[in-house]
């Protein structure tokens, strides 16, 4: 993009630093953008899917097909009454869903789309990752502690339960992908991915890959960890207050967060941009095959959410930490192991 | 040290579960205590709903009663219909025509099926299983269309009558319910593949709300929630009314009594139920379906507008109630899906009952919730109301 | 050919968060001046079931993962540790590797000693 500008605009310009800030700017508006549409059009397809899995249509009235759905919904939430309960603690009940999208949409400076498409190429991309993803849950916390009602605390109090017992899982079961690329850089990590059979980590990181599963569930509140929401015991969670845009801004919080997790299980374990390379399949563009897996595997968190009944608090900090810890250990010491064999 | 505890020390969260909540089933109130999330009292509170419909009942001919009993329990109003009248039938020693009894016995049914369905996608909504939920109210949809076509009304059906049903079957229906029941089981086992083999499910269900036969016996329980102790109590086998004693059929029982049997007795009960409906299709005899008691029950429409005889009866029964009623009371009592529904009337002669007491299992099984709740969770406060299967238009009452 | 510095792999990071918080900040103020504002008390009322709340819900509360929470820092900072020797892992060979069996094992022992004191049970 960058060589595309220098052709076009005067060489005073070109050359200056305003150039490299242009692009950065550029990129940084169509993943904003392409974020939100995502977790619109996200909510959308939710309602869909699961639709149709449960034999019913989902919407319907608003466009064909109800496409047009999310666009009403959001206006109709832009222009809906913004109640804040007395006794409130103001500040916090303002900033906590903002601070919920920020760091989902935060984390998306280190998704790379294609080889040369990524906002920052950092070199600690995973915990860059790890470390804002964790911070979307203080939104969570402080959203329910601000509300001033006893359902959304009770929500909050159960979400940071549950990043106490996933974030770590979390973390280990992506050490097993790191041991393998030798890199924390998610561009490393796809490029490493290369020489492994059908250029995935998910057949020889099959444990690290089920872990990161479950743990991105309940990192983005998914059913069925869906506990600090849970509609049929605290009514919504957290954001039971919340009404209007700022209810929106959390549901896009979410949304983004899926598409989030999804991508870095694509990028990660599926061989990111990288597709088959023969026939047909070759000419493929490579974000094409990215959002091919991230969609998969999107369809799959629907798909679980049309299954499973909802697990409940205590069981579920139980399987984080009795049973997805030693997973993740075990994992670990093994592909060290196995990597140490092979190459000396 | 003693001052850091006093500052340290905690309080207990008290939180108001309903009226407004989705998983109480109607506007059960229960104040929680919470420890944690250790619910550490539960106290329910009753009453949102009470429409007074004992004492309104004091002011209504037993005819005009029937369309108030609709409004008990009204998932399954057809066993509230037939329940009372039951009752007022044994109170003027009325005896119903044998083809009457074979429709009552096949409604009777297919309401049970209709509220059991209901309850299996509320509960399972309640834990989280979402698409069950729409399984099983497509299975309930098709219940209620056939009751449409039986009666006119879906929900607040009023078909039983003093002395038998409104009206015969119409032509072709018990076709269209034999279709119905050749398919059904094999949409329970489609139910069952979604949350029977579940580990969540399991997790969610076995070993929760225990509670023993004989204490359960004690608190008063009856049908699935009584039955999941191990108690194997069927007012149809005990104190058979319409045709039950005509027919095959077995009560299933659990052995834990916890959530998971419950569960498992009332699905049991659908696949009985249904085997129940087709007996009965099949041996249905022929013949009146309402008894020959002028005194009590309304004429026929064409003899009404011919005869003066009937004329007079029609217009007594309607203005004043049946004039002739015996004095005496009696507590008559049926299998509705919930429990032991029970209907206690006293009567004086005239053409309204003097009192009526409804003994609703919702009511008994709703005090029984604190012993289920107290030291569980509020995820399990929510699968034990699931469980026991309240609703409280017959609770409230 | 470059002849100006920037720290070009934050700079992206620091822009995109200014660019999120002002996404999220710019819907509410715009949202703002477009929506009703029609309050009454009983509408500001917390939600507690349709029954006027009992009590307060902000004071010293039980919350029952005391314990858990400290463990989960320990275990989150065992995590990070794990991090820089998974990336160099190709560079220390046998012997980061030995060093961290070590380190897992220690680990281990805690974490086998928390579960049989039941630190790990929720309660």
């Amino acid at each position: 993009m960058t060589e595309f500008f220098k052709t076009i605009l005067p060489p005073v310009i070109a050359n200056s630093p305003i150039l490299d800030i242009l692009v950065i700017i550029i990129k940084v508006f169509i993943v904003v953008n392409f974020a939100m549409i995502n977790g619109m059009y996200l909510s959308y397809v939710e309602r869909k899917v699961i639709g149709h899995m449960q034999v019913r249509l989902g919407p319907m009235r608003t466009g064909p097909h109800g496409i047009l759905q999310p666009i009403a919904d959001g206006i109709k939430l832009f222009f809906k009454e913004d109640i804040i309960p007395a006794n409130a603690d103001k500040p916090i009940f303002f900033i906590a869903p903002v601070i919920s999208l920020t760091a989902a949409l935060a984390t998306l400076a280190v998704i790379p789309f294609w080889e040369d498409f990524i906002i920052a190429d950092i070199n600690i991309g995973i915990l860059y990752i790890l470390a804002l993803s964790s911070l979307g849950a203080y939104g969570i916390i402080l959203a329910g502690w601000a509300s001033n009602s006893k359902y959304s605390f009770l929500g909050g109090l159960r979400s940071s339960a549950q990043v106490l017992s996933y974030e770590i899982a979390m973390g280990l079961s992506l050490v097993g992908v790191m041991l393998l690329a030798g890199s924390a850089n998610l561009l490393d990590i796809v490029k490493a991915q290369e020489n492994m059979p059908f250029g995935m980590y998910l057949f020889v990181q099959p444990i690290g890959f089920f872990v990161f599963f479950m743990a991105a569930l309940a990192e983005t509140n998914r059913a069925p960890f869906d506990l600090p929401e849970a509609e049929s015991e605290l009514v919504a969670g957290y954001f039971v207050e919340y009404s209007g845009m700022r209810f929106a801004l959390f549901y896009a919080a979410e949304y983004i967060g899926m598409v989030l997790m999804s991508f870095l299980a694509a990028i990660c374990f599926l061989g990111g941009w990288k597709g088959p390379d023969f026939w047909f399949f070759s000419k493929v563009p490579p974000v094409i095959w990215l959002l091919i897996k991230v969609y998969a595997f999107i369809f799959f968190y629907l798909w679980i959410r049309a299954t499973l009944p909802r697990y409940r608090y205590d069981q579920l900090m139980g399987l984080g930490w009795k049973l997805f810890i030693p997973l993740t250990l075990a994992n670990i010491l093994i592909t060290g192991l196995v990597k140490l064999l092979i190459e000396t | 040290m003693a001052e850091v505890e006093k500052k340290l020390e905690t309080k207990n969260l008290t939180i108001s579960l309903g009226p407004q909540h989705p998983a109480t089933h109607g506007v059960l109130r229960l104040v929680l205590e919470l420890d944690g999330e250790t619910v550490v009292k539960c106290t329910p509170y009753v009453g949102y709903l009470h429409r007074g419909i004992e004492k309104l009942s004091e002011y209504k001919t037993y005819l005009q009663i029937i369309p108030i009993t609709d409004r008990l329990d009204y998932i399954s109003s057809l066993s509230n219909n037939i329940g009372y009248c039951v009752a007022v039938e044994k109170l003027f020693a009325i005896e119903v025509p044998e083809r009457a009894d074979f429709i009552r016995t096949i409604t009777a049914e297919m309401t049970r099926i209709a509220s059991h369905l209901l309850w299996l996608a509320t509960h399972a909504l309640d834990l989280g299983a979402m698409t069950v939920f729409l399984y099983a109210f497509r299975e309930r949809e098709w219940i209620i269309d056939l009751f449409e076509k039986l009666c006119g009304a879906r929900l607040t059906v009023s078909y039983a009558r003093i002395g038998g049903v409104r009206n015969d079957v119409p032509e072709g229906w018990l076709k269209d319910l034999y279709n119905f029941t050749e398919e059904f089981p094999k949409r329970i086992e489609e139910y069952e593949t979604l949350i029977d083999q579940n580990r969540i499910w399991f997790k969610r269900t076995k070993g929760i709300g225990v509670i023993s036969a004989e204490e359960a016996i004690n608190w008063g329980l009856s049908g699935p929630t009584l039955r999941g102790s191990g108690v194997p109590y069927d007012v149809r086998k005990f104190m058979p009314y319409a045709a039950y004693n005509k027919i095959e059929w077995e009560v299933p029982i659990g052995k834990n009594g916890d959530v998971y049997d419950r569960y498992r007795c009332r699905m049991e009960e659908l696949r009985q139920s249904n085997r129940i409906i087709r007996q009965c299709i099949e041996k249905i005899p022929d013949g009146p379906v309402m008894a020959d008691a002028p005194k009590f029950t309304l004429p026929p429409k064409d003899k009404v507008l011919s005869d003066i005889e009937h004329l007079i009866h029609q217009f007594v029964l309607i203005t004043k109630g049946p004039m002739t009623a015996p004095i005496g009371e009696i507590y008559s009592a049926i299998e509705a899906p919930k429990g032991e529904l029970g209907f206690y009337i006293v009567s004086d002669g005239t053409g309204k009952p003097y009192r009526m007491k409804i003994r609703a299992p919702s009511f008994v099984h709703a005090s029984v919730l604190p012993r289920l709740c107290i030291g569980h969770l509020v995820a399990d406060v929510i699968a034990n109301i699931g469980t026991i299967d309240i609703v409280l238009g017959e609770c409230d009452r | 050919m470059t002849e100006y510095y920037i720290p070009s792999n934050y700079l992206p990071v620091l822009i995109l968060l200014i660019f999120s918080v002002f996404t999220g900040v710019s819907v509410l103020v715009f949202g703002y001046f477009v929506r009703p504002k029609r309050s009454y008390p009983e509408k500001l009322t917390p939600y507690e079931s349709g029954i006027p709340p009992v009590g307060e819900p902000r004071y010293r509360f039980s919350v029952r993962f005391y314990i858990i929470a400290m463990l989960f820092v320990i275990f989150d900072v065992e995590a990070v540790f794990l991090y820089p020797w998974a990336v160099a892992y190709n560079k220390i060979g046998l012997y980061g590797f030995i060093e961290m069996v070590i380190f897992i094992f220690i680990l281990l022992v805690g974490y086998i000693y928390a579960w049989k004191k039941d630190a790990l049970t929720w309660e």
